[in-house]
C-alpha cells in the first residue's frame, strides 16, 4: 500500500482520474449556478422543481441529454460530424491537467505549462471550426466562420497578457508562477507599480472572448444564428459541446488566477499573523453560512415536502463537514490552499455569470475593432511597459 | 445592386426563418450574403394568415370586434379603440365623454405595455438578456389593471361601439395612479441599463437608417417616422377620443437610426404615463354607452378612421352597404406598412444587423398577416 502511494505516478493518476470522473458532474452544478445567479439577476427564481431549490436539476438535465436521439443530419459529413466534439472536449480536458490546484495537486507540472494550456485552446478551436463546418449548414457555417476570427484574434491579444505574467514571474511553468508571486510578496496583478493590471484588465477581456461568453458569444449569437456552430448537434454530442465550454471557463479561469491572483496562495500570502483569520476562520465561515442558509430554506422546505427538506439539510450538513474540515491541522495546509485557489476561479465564474446578465452582444466587426485596433496595440504597450519597469526594477 | 461581392466569392442566400429566435414570430426572411454583409433582404409573410378582413363580411358589427383584437394582440386595446371609432363614424354617434376618457386611459396603458414588450424583446436581440425580465414585470401590473377591468389580459376586447360595456371598477383609479407613481423611476432602470450603455450604443446608432423622405415614400409611420424627425402624431394632428385636452409632447429625433427609435419610444412611454395621469385625474360622470340599437346597422357609405397604435397609423376602412355585416372591412396595419422598407435599412448591413433592424420596427405578425 506504501508503495503504491508512494509511486511517482501515483497523485498524477488520482487527480487526473478524479477530474474526469468529477468534471461533468462540476460542469452540470455550474451551470445550475449560472441559472440561479442569472435569474436572481432577473428578479425570477430559476430552476426550482427538480429536487429543491432545484438541487436536482442538473442530473436531471445530464439524463435528458443522454437519452435524447442523436440526430445526424442527412448532409452532414459523417466523419467529421462525429469527431469534432471530441477535438474540443478532448483539449479541454487535457488543458486541466497544467492547473495547479495546489502546490501538490496537479496532474503533471511542465517547464512550458502555460504554453501547453494557450496551445490546447487553440486547437479547441478547430472543433468549433470542424463542428460547423460538418454540420454543411448555413447557421452553423457562420458561427464556425465568426468564430475562427474571434478565437484567432482574441488569442493574440491574450497571448500579449499572458507574457506580460510571465516575464515578472520568470517562468512558464504554472507551480512556479505561483511561487515566484510568493516570492516577489504579491500579486501578479498588482506589480509593477499597478501596471501589471492593465495586462490584468486585457486577459480578462479577451478570456471572456476566449470562451465565447456574451457580450462575445457570436459563435454561438442566440439571437442572429439560432446556436451558431451547435445548431445541428443534440444530446450527448451537444453535450460534449457543452461540457467543452464550462470546461475552457475553468481553464481560463484558473490560468487567470494562477497568473495574476497567486493561484493557491491566500491573500497576503507573506504576513503570518493573516495565516488563521485567513486559512481556518474564512473558509469555515464561509461553509458554515452556506449551511446555515441550508438548514433555513430545509426548515422551510419542511411545510412542502419533507424529502425535499431532507435533501436540503443534507446537503447543509455536507457544507457544514467540509467546513470542519478546515479545524483539522492534518489536511489544513493543502485543504486551504484549495480552497483559496477554487474559490479565486469561482470568483471569475460568477464574473463572467454577471458580464453576461449586464450587457448586450457585440457586433461582429465591432469585436474585430476592439480585438486589432484597441487590445492588441494596448497589449503591446503593456508588455513594453512592464519590461522596463520590471528591468528597472531588477537592476 | 453590384453582380460581384467583395472578394468575388459566391452569394450565400440564408433563410432565416419562419422558425427562428428573433424574427419576433414567423417572418421569414430571405438574405442574400456576401460573407456577413447583407445584400438583400426579402420578406416572406403570409404565416400567420387568417382572413380576418373576409371573416368580417361574414359578422356583424359586434360580432367582429373581438377579431380585431387578434391582430395586434399585443395592442388589442388600440385596435378595438380604431375598429369602435370607425363604426361609430359610420353611425355618426359618438361615445359619451366618460366613455372617452377610460378609452383613453386604456389606451395609453397599452400603449405602454406594448412598448415594454417591444423593449424586451428588442434588447434580448441585441443581446441584453435582463431587460426583458424587468420590462415583464412591469408589464404584469398593466395587465392585471386590464384584467380587473374587463376580465381578460391579453385579447382584452374591451370597448364596445358606442361606448364601453364596463363602467371603471372600484379601486382603479388608485391602481392606475399607483401604476404610474411606480413606473417612471423604472424608466429611468431600463435607461440605465441601455441608453448611454457602450455596446447598446455600437449596436444601434447608424443600423438601419432610414430619413424622413424614405418614411414618407414607404408610408412609414409611427416611432419610427418620428425617429426621423417628423413630428406628426394621430394623436396630435387628427385628435380622436379626445386627446386634444391633454398636454403632452411628440418626442422626436433627427437621425433615424435603431438608436434614435429606442430613444423615441422610450419618451413616448413618459408621454404616456403622462396622459394617463391626466386623463385618472377628472373622469366625467354620466352614461358609458351612447344611444345604439341591439341590432347596428349604418346607412350605406364608407369611413376611414385611422388612430395612433403603438407601431403606427392604425386605419378602418369600412363600407357599408346597409345591411348588419360590413360589405368590405379593410385595415391598414402599420406593422405591415413599416415592415416594407426592412429591404432599404437593411441593404449594407451585417446579419446582426437586421435582427436589431427587425426588432426596432416592432411587428407583430398577427398585425402583419391578419
Amino acid at each position: 500500500m506504501q508503495a503504491i502511494i508512494e509511486h511517482p505516478w501515483f497523485l498524477p493518476l488520482t487527480v487526473g482520474i478524479v477530474i474526469i470522473a468529477l468534471f461533468p458532474l462540476v460542469a452540470a452544478y455550474i451551470v445550475l449556478a449560472e441559472r440561479k445567479l442569472l435569474a436572481d439577476f432577473q428578479v425570477r427564481l430559476g430552476p426550482m422543481r427538480v429536487g429543491p431549490h432545484g438541487l436536482l436539476q442538473p442530473i436531471a438535465d445530464a439524463l435528458k441529454l443522454l437519452l435524447k436521439e442523436d440526430v445526424i443530419p442527412a448532409a452532414a459529413d459523417r466523419g467529421l460530424f462525429w469527431f469534432a466534439p471530441v477535438i474540443s472536449t478532448w483539449t479541454a480536458l487535457t488543458a486541466f491537467a497544467l492547473l495547479p490546484f495546489t502546490e501538490q495537486l496537479h496532474v503533471v507540472d511542465v517547464n512550458v505549462g502555460l504554453l501547453v494550456i494557450v496551445a490546447m485552446s487553440a486547437v479547441g478551436v478547430l472543433g468549433i471550426i470542424i463542428g460547423g463546418w460538418a454540420a454543411n449548414s448555413h447557421y452553423p457555417l457562420l458561427g464556425a466562420l465568426r468564430s475562427s476570427a474571434q478565437l484567432v484574434s482574441y488569442e493574440v491579444a491574450l497571448g500579449l497578457a499572458l507574457i506580460c505574467g510571465v516575464m515578472s514571474a520568470g517562468s512558464l511553468s504554472m507551480v512556479e508562477i505561483v511561487q515566484a508571486q510568493l516570492e516577489r510578496r504579491v500579486w501578479l496583478a498588482f506589480d509593477n507599480y499597478g501596471l501589471m493590471f492593465i495586462a490584468f484588465i486585457i486577459f480578462l477581456i479577451s478570456a471572456i472572448a476566449e470562451t465565447n461568453r456574451l457580450p462575445f458569444d457570436l459563435p454561438e449569437a442566440e439571437s442572429e444564428l439560432v446556436a451558431g456552430f451547435m445548431t445541428e448537434y443534440s444530446g450527448l454530442r451537444w453535450g460534449l459541446y457543452f461540457l467543452a465550454e464550462y470546461a475552457s471557463i475553468i481553464v481560463i479561469g484558473g490560468v487567470g488566477v494562477t497568473l495574476f491572483w497567486g493561484g493557491w496562495l491566500r491573500p497576503f500570502p507573506n504576513v503570518s499573523w493573516l495565516e488563521v483569520p485567513l486559512n481556518v476562520v474564512f473558509p469555515l465561515a464561509f461553509f458554515l453560512l452556506a449551511a446555515l442558509i441550508s438548514f433555513r430554506l430545509s426548515r422551510r422546505l419542511l411545510r412542502f415536502s419533507r424529502w425535499r427538506a431532507l435533501l436540503m439539510a443534507a446537503t447543509g450538513a455536507a457544507l457544514a463537514g467540509v467546513g470542519l474540515l478546515f479545524l483539522l491541522p492534518v489536511a489544513h495546509p493543502t485543504l486551504s490552499a484549495l480552497f483559496w485557489f477554487l474559490f479565486k476561479v469561482g470568483l471569475f465564474i460568477y464574473f463572467v455569470i454577471w458580464i453576461r446578465g449586464t450587457f448586450p452582444r457585440f457586433r461582429y466587426d465591432q469585436l474585430m475593432d476592439i480585438g486589432w485596433k484597441y487590445l492588441v496595440p494596448l497589449a503591446m504597450a503593456a508588455v513594453l511597459a512592464n519590461a522596463l519597469v520590471g528591468m528597472l526594477r531588477a537592476t | 445592386m453590384a453582380e460581384r461581392t467583395y472578394l468575388g466569392a459566391d452569394e450565400l442566400i440564408l433563410n432565416m426563418g419562419p422558425q427562428h429566435p428573433s424574427t419576433h414570430g414567423v417572418l421569414r426572411v430571405v438574405l442574400k450574403l456576401d460573407g456577413e454583409r447583407i445584400l438583400r433582404a426579402d420578406c416572406v409573410i403570409g404565416y400567420l394568415h387568417r382572413g380576418i378582413e373576409k371573416i368580417a363580411e361574414y359578422r356583424t358589427y359586434q360580432m367582429f370586434a373581438p377579431y380585431v383584437d387578434r391582430m395586434d394582440y399585443v395592442a388589442a386595446v388600440s385596435n378595438g379603440l380604431g375598429y369602435c371609432l370607425a363604426v361609430e363614424k359610420l353611425l355618426g354617434i359618438e361615445a359619451p365623454p366618460r366613455a372617452q376618457v377610460v378609452r383613453v386611459i386604456m389606451t395609453e396603458l397599452n400603449r405602454i405595455a406594448s412598448h415594454l414588450l417591444w423593449l424586451g424583446t428588442h434588447a434580448l436581440d441585441i443581446g441584453a438578456v435582463t431587460p426583458l425580465f424587468y420590462v415583464m414585470r412591469e408589464r404584469e401590473e398593466i395587465l392585471n389593471i386590464f384584467e380587473a377591468y374587463c376580465g381578460a389580459r391579453l385579447t382584452t376586447h374591451a370597448f364596445r361601439i358606442g361606448g364601453l360595456q364596463y363602467d371603471v371598477y372600484e379601486g382603479m383609479e388608485q391602481q392606475v395612479k399607483r401604476f404610474c407613481k411606480m413606473f417612471r423611476p423604472k424608466i429611468d432602470e431600463y435607461e440605465e441599463l441601455l441608453t448611454e450603455n457602450r455596446i447598446w450604443k455600437d449596436r444601434t446608432i447608424g443600423v438601419g437608417v432610414l430619413t424622413a423622405e424614405d418614411c414618407k415614400a414607404y408610408g412609414v409611420t409611427g416611432p419610427l417616422l418620428r425617429a426621423a424627425g417628423v413630428k406628426w402624431d394621430i394623436r396630435k394632428a387628427q385628435p380622436y377620443s379626445g386627446y386634444d385636452r391633454y398636454e403632452f409632447e411628440i418626442p422626436t429625433r433627427p437621425n433615424g437610426d435603431t438608436y434614435d427609435r429606442y430613444l423615441v419610444r422610450i419618451q413616448e412611454m413618459r408621454q404616456s404615463v403622462r396622459i394617463i395621469e391626466q386623463a385618472i385625474e377628472d373622469i366625467p360622470e354620466g352614461p358609458i354607452m351612447a344611444k345604439v340599437g341591439k341590432v347596428i346597422k349604418p346607412p350605406p357609405g364608407e369611413v376611414y378612421v385611422s388612430i395612433e397604435a403603438p407601431k403606427g397609423e392604425l386605419g378602418y376602412y369600412i363600407v357599408s352597404d346597409g345591411s348588419t355585416q360590413p360589405y368590405r372591412v379593410r385595415v391598414r396595419p402599420p406593422s405591415f406598412v413599416n415592415l416594407q422598407a426592412l429591404d432599404k435599412m437593411a441593404r449594407g448591413g451585417l446579419v446582426a444587423d437586421i435582427v436589431a433592424i427587425i426588432g426596432s420596427i416592432d411587428i407583430v405578425l398577427g398585425e402583419v398577416d391578419r
